[in-house]
C-alpha cells in the first residue's frame, strides 16, 4: 500500500449517515437503551416500523426484489450510528439475512422472501454452534435427505432476533458438505427455540435445536453457491459489526470525556492528569483510526482489497471498542463498577462483537496469509 | 486545475524512470537517515547536489509559486514525485527544515522581500537552514525560552544558547524563538521570531555525539551576535504564534511542504522484507505464528495513517473532531517507526547483538541506527507525551495537565 489511498464516500453515503445519526440519537437516548433491556421483545416496534417506512432494510438489496439498489457502503452509514447510540432493532438480523439469501437464494427464495424482508419482515441467522467454531463452513449440524424432505438435527446457538423471525438461514452439513437451508417459522416446533443469556444485554439472541425439524428440498438454498454465500455472509457480518462498533467506541469515548471534565478529585478535574488524559487519547487514536478502516472497506467492499479490508476493519473496530469500554470502566472508579454506570454496556458489546464473526487474532492470522503467502 | 487520474498515472511513470536513471550510486560512505544525522562534510555535500538536481529537474517545490523558484502547479503532482523517492527510497532531501516549515512559514507570513530573498535557494539547496527552538534548558516547555535577543536601532543582539540545532554547521539560516521582552505579561508575549543569518560573528556551532555514535545534532551558542530587524517575522512579540505555525508544518498538521521526503522512511514492507530473511527454528521468520501476527499489526497501524488521510477529504466522516487526524498524526507515525525498527532487531535474533562496523550487522547495522535515530522523531518537535497533551487539550476538551 506504498501507493496513494482513497476512500470512496458517496452522495447518498453522506445523506443516509446524516439522516441516520440524527434518527439514532433522537430515537435511542440512553434511558431508552436501559428500558428495552428490560423488556422482553428488547426493541420498539414503533421505531422498527419507522426505519422500515425509511426503506432502511432495503437500501443494499437490488430493485428487483423490492430494496433500493444501493450498497453495503450506505448499509455502514446507518450501522455506525446505530451502533453509537446502541440502538437495539433487528436491522442486523434481517440485514444479515437478506445478504444470506441474495448471496446463496435460488431465485424463487429470493423473489419470495427478499421483498418481504426488505419491507419489514424479520429474518434471523442460524451459524453459530456449541462448538464455537467461527469458521461458518465447519457446521456439526446435519440435513438428512427422506425424499423430497429434508430432515435437520443438530443444534444452533447466538441466533440474533431469532424468536420473531418468520424466516431463519440454517448452515448444516448435508451429504457431509456444507448447506444452506431456509426454515419457516412455522416449520419450527414449539419449544425449540430457547432465549439465551446473552452478555450484551441489548440484544436478544437464541438457542435453536433443528431436532425434529423436517422442511422441503425447495428450501435448500442454492448448493452451487454455498462457498461463495458463506464467503459473503462472513464478510457482510464483519462489516456490520466494524460500524457498530465504531459507533459504540465513539460513544464510550464521549462517556469518558465527559466524566474526565466533571469529575474532580484532590481538587482538580480528574481529565487533568495524564494518567488519564493520554490513555483516552489513545483511545480517540484507536477510534480514528479504526473509523478509517471501517469507511475504506465499506467502499471498498466488492474491490479485490474487499476481503481484506473488511477484516482489518474488524480488527479496528474491535479493538477501539474493547479498549474504549474497559478504559471508560476503570475511569469511572467505583461508580464504573456498577450496573448503573454506562461503561460495562460498552464493554459488553464488544465482547459480544468479538464472538461474532471470528475475533481480531482469527482476522489477524487469515491477514497474514493474504498478506505474506500470496504470490 | 487538478490533474486528472490519468494524467498523474503518466507522470508517476514519467518520474518513476528519472529516478531511476539519475539516482545517484551509492557512496563509499554511510548515508544518513534523516536531515538529523548529518555529521561530516562528506555525507552534507553529497545530499545537497543530490537536492539541487532533483529541483533542478523540477521536482521540487511544484506547488511554490513561480515567482519564488516554485512551479506554481497543483499539489497532486508534487505528492507524486514524493511519494516515488519514498518508494525508490533514492537519499532524502536535505534541507528539510527549510522545504518543510520554514519554506511554507515564509510563503504564510512573509514579507514580499522575503519570500524573494529566502524562497529559491531553500528549493535549490543553495542555503540551508537550522532551527532555533529548544534550549538545554527548555525543551518541551518551549514558551519558557530565554536566549536574548534585545534590540538596539535596527539590530538585535542575541546571547544564550539554543541545542539540537541539526544542520547547523551548514545552515546559512536559521528559524529562531527568542526572548525580546523578559518584562512582557507572559512568558509567551515576551518572545519573537526571526529569520536569523548564521554567519554573523558571535555563533559557534558545536557538534553534539549522538547515542548512535553519529553526529548532526549541535549547540549552537551566540554571544552578542548582531543580526539585522529586518529579520524579524510575525512582528515583534508575536513569537510564539510564529512559532506554533511552524510547529504544525513541522508536524505535519499544516499542509504547504515543498515536497520531497525527509527521511529513510523505513516501511513495514521493509520489515516484512528482514523477516522474510531472519530464521525461527529452522525456518523463514515470516512463517511463526507470532511474528505474523506482530506485523500484520504493524501493516494495519500503517494503513491506518495512510486511510486517516485519506477519510480527511470527506467532511462528513470528520464532523465530530476535524482537527483529530491532522493533529494526531505525528504522534502515531513517529511511535509506530520507532516500534517497527525496534521490533526489527528482535527479527534479527543473535545478529541483533551486532552494530554498525562488524561485518555480521544486518544490513550494515541500519536497523539499529533507524530505531535508535527514531527517538529523534518521537522526542523532537514535541514529545509524544506533549503531543497526548495537545491532542487530549485541543481535540478532546480536556482540562489542562
Amino acid at each position: 500500500m506504498s501507493e496513494k489511498v482513497t476512500i470512496s464516500f458517496s452522495e447518498e453515503q453522506e445523506q443516509l449517515l446524516e439522516v441516520a445519526i440524527n434518527f439514532a440519537r433522537d430515537k435511542s437516548p440512553i434511558k431508552t437503551v436501559r428500558a428495552l433491556i428490560e423488556d422482553d421483545l428488547g426493541y420498539d416496534g414503533d421505531i422498527w416500523q419507522e426505519m422500515v417506512d425509511l426503506g432502511w432494510l432495503g437500501v443494499a438489496l437490488p430493485e428487483e426484489y423490492g430494496g433500493i439498489g444501493l450498497s453495503l457502503a450506505e448499509v455502514v452509514t446507518l450501522a455506525e450510528p446505530m451502533g453509537r447510540h446502541l440502538m437495539a432493532t433487528p436491522f442486523y438480523a434481517v440485514t444479515l439475512t437478506g445478504q444470506a439469501l441474495l448471496a446463496g437464494g435460488t431465485e424463487a427464495q429470493k423473489q419470495e422472501w427478499l421483498p418481504k424482508l426488505a419491507s419489514g419482515t424479520l429474518g434471523a441467522c442460524a451459524f453459530y454452534e456449541p462448538s464455537g467454531e467461527w469458521n461458518l463452513g465447519a457446521p456439526d449440524a446435519v440435513a438428512t435427505r427422506d425424499g423430497d424432505s429434508l430432515r435437520l438435527s443438530g443444534s444452533k446457538c447466538a441466533v440474533v432476533n431469532g424468536a420473531g423471525a418468520e424466516v431463519l438461514i440454517v448452515s448444516l452439513l448435508l451429504e457431509g458438505a456444507p448447506a444452506l437451508v431456509l426454515v419457516e417459522k412455522g416449520q419450527i416446533p414449539d419449544g425449540a427455540l430457547r432465549r439465551e443469556v446473552s452478555i450484551d444485554e441489548t440484544r436478544r439472541t437464541y438457542g435453536l435445536s433443528l431436532d425434529g425439524i423436517t422442511v422441503p428440498a425447495s428450501q435448500l438454498l442454492d448448493p452451487a453457491r454455498t462457498h461463495e454465500a458463506l464467503k459473503h455472509i462472513g464478510k457482510v457480518g464483519c462489516l456490520l459489526l466494524a460500524a457498530d462498533m465504531c459507533g459504540a467506541a465513539q460513544a464510550a469515548l464521549d462517556y469518558i470525556v465527559e466524566y474526565l471534565n466533571t469529575r474532580k478529585q484532590f481538587d482538580r478535574l480528574i481529565g487533568s492528569y495524564q494518567a488519564l488524559k493520554h490513555p483516552t487519547v489513545d483511545v480517540l487514536c484507536a477510534i480514528e483510526s479504526a473509523r478509517s478502516h471501517l469507511y475504506y472497506a465499506a467502499g471498498e467492499f466488492d474491490g479485490p482489497q474487499g476481503d481484506m479490508a473488511v477484516r482489518m476493519a474488524k480488527v479496528a473496530a474491535q479493538g477501539a471498542l474493547s479498549f474504549a469500554g474497559d478504559r471508560a470502566i476503570q475511569f469511572h472508579g467505583g461508580f464504573g463498577f456498577t450496573y448503573d454506570c454506562d461503561a460495562q454496556l460498552y464493554r459488553r458489546r464488544a465482547i459480544w462483537g468479538q464472538s461474532q464473526f471470528g475475533d481480531s487474532a482469527y482476522h489477524r492470522q487469515r491477514l497474514a496469509a493474504m498478506l505474506f503467502d500470496a504470490s | 486545475m487538478a490533474p486528472t487520474e490519468k494524467e498523474l498515472e503518466a507522470f508517476r511513470g514519467e518520474v518513476k524512470a528519472w529516478f531511476e536513471e539519475n539516482r545517484p550510486p551509492e557512496p563509499d560512505f554511510l548515508l544518513p537517515q534523516s536531515f538529523m544525522e548529518v555529521g561530516t562534510d562528506e555525507q552534507f555535500y553529497f545530499l545537497r547536489d543530490w537536492q539541487n538536481k532533483v529541483y533542478e529537474a523540477g521536482y521540487l517545490g511544484m506547488a511554490w509559486p513561480e515567482a519564488y523558484g516554485g512551479r506554481g502547479m497543483d499539489q497532486a503532482w508534487q505528492n507524486v514525485v514524493t511519494r516515488e523517492m519514498v518508494r525508490q527510497q533514492v537519499p532524502f532531501m536535505v534541507n528539510t527544515i527549510g522545504l518543510n516549515w520554514a519554506g511554507p512559514l515564509i510563503l504564510m507570513m512573509g514579507s514580499e522581500e522575503q519570500k524573494k530573498r529566502y524562497i529559491p535557494n531553500i528549493l535549490s539547496a543553495e542555503e540551508i537552514w537550522c532551527q532555533g527552538f529548544s534550549e538545554p534548558d527548555h525543551g518541551s516547555d518551549l514558551g519558557n525560552a530565554q536566549l536574548k535577543a534585545e534590540r538596539d536601532g535596527d539590530e538585535f543582539v542575541l546571547n544564550g544558547s539554543k541545542i539540537w540545532t541539526s544542520l547547523g554547521r551548514h545552515a546559512k539560516h536559521m528559524i529562531l524563538l527568542a526572548r525580546s521582552n523578559p518584562e512582557a505579561n507572559s512568558k509567551y508575549e515576551g518572545l519573537s521570531f526571526f529569520l536569523a543569518p548564521m554567519d554573523v560573528p558571535g555563533i559557534d556551532v558545536v557538534p553534539i555525539k549522538k547515542m548512535t555514535g553519529e553526529y548532526g545534532f549541535n549547540q549552537t551558542f551566540f554571544t552578542d551576535a548582531r543580526i539585522p530587524a529586518s529579520t524579524l517575522i510575525g512582528g515583534e512579540g508575536n513569537g510564539w504564534k510564529v512559532a506554533m505555525a511552524t510547529l504544525m508544518f513541522e508536524r505535519g498538521a499544516s499542509g504547504g511542504q515543498a515536497g520531497g521526503h525527509a527521511q529513510m522512511q523505513r516501511e513495514s514492507s521493509h520489515l516484512i522484507d528482514l523477516a522474510r530473511r531472519s530464521k525461527r527454528g529452522g525456518k523463514p521468520a515470516i512463517e511463526d505464528p507470532l511474528v505474523r501476527d506482530q506485523l500484520v499489526k504493524f501493516v494495519m497501524r500503517e494503513r491506518s495513517v495512510r486511510l486517516n488521510s485519506a477519510r480527511s477529504a470527506h467532511k462528513a466522516l470528520t464532523q465530530d473532531r476535524p482537527h483529530a487526524i491532522s493533529i494526531s498524526g505525528k504522534y502515531l507515525i513517529t511511535e509506530l517507526t520507532r516500534e517497527m525498527n525496534e521490533y526489527a532487531l528482535s527479527l534479527q535474533g543473535t545478529n541483533g547483538a551486532f552494530y554498525v562496523g562488524d561485518p555480521g550487522a544486518v544490513d550494515k547495522g541500519l536497523w539499529h541506527r533507524a530505531y535508535f535515530n527514531a527517538f529523534s522523531a518521537t522526542i523532537g518537535g514535541g514529545t509524544s507525551q506533549i503531543q497526548q497533551n495537545i491532542i487530549g487539550e485541543r481535540v478532546l476538551g480536556l482540562p489542562k495537565s
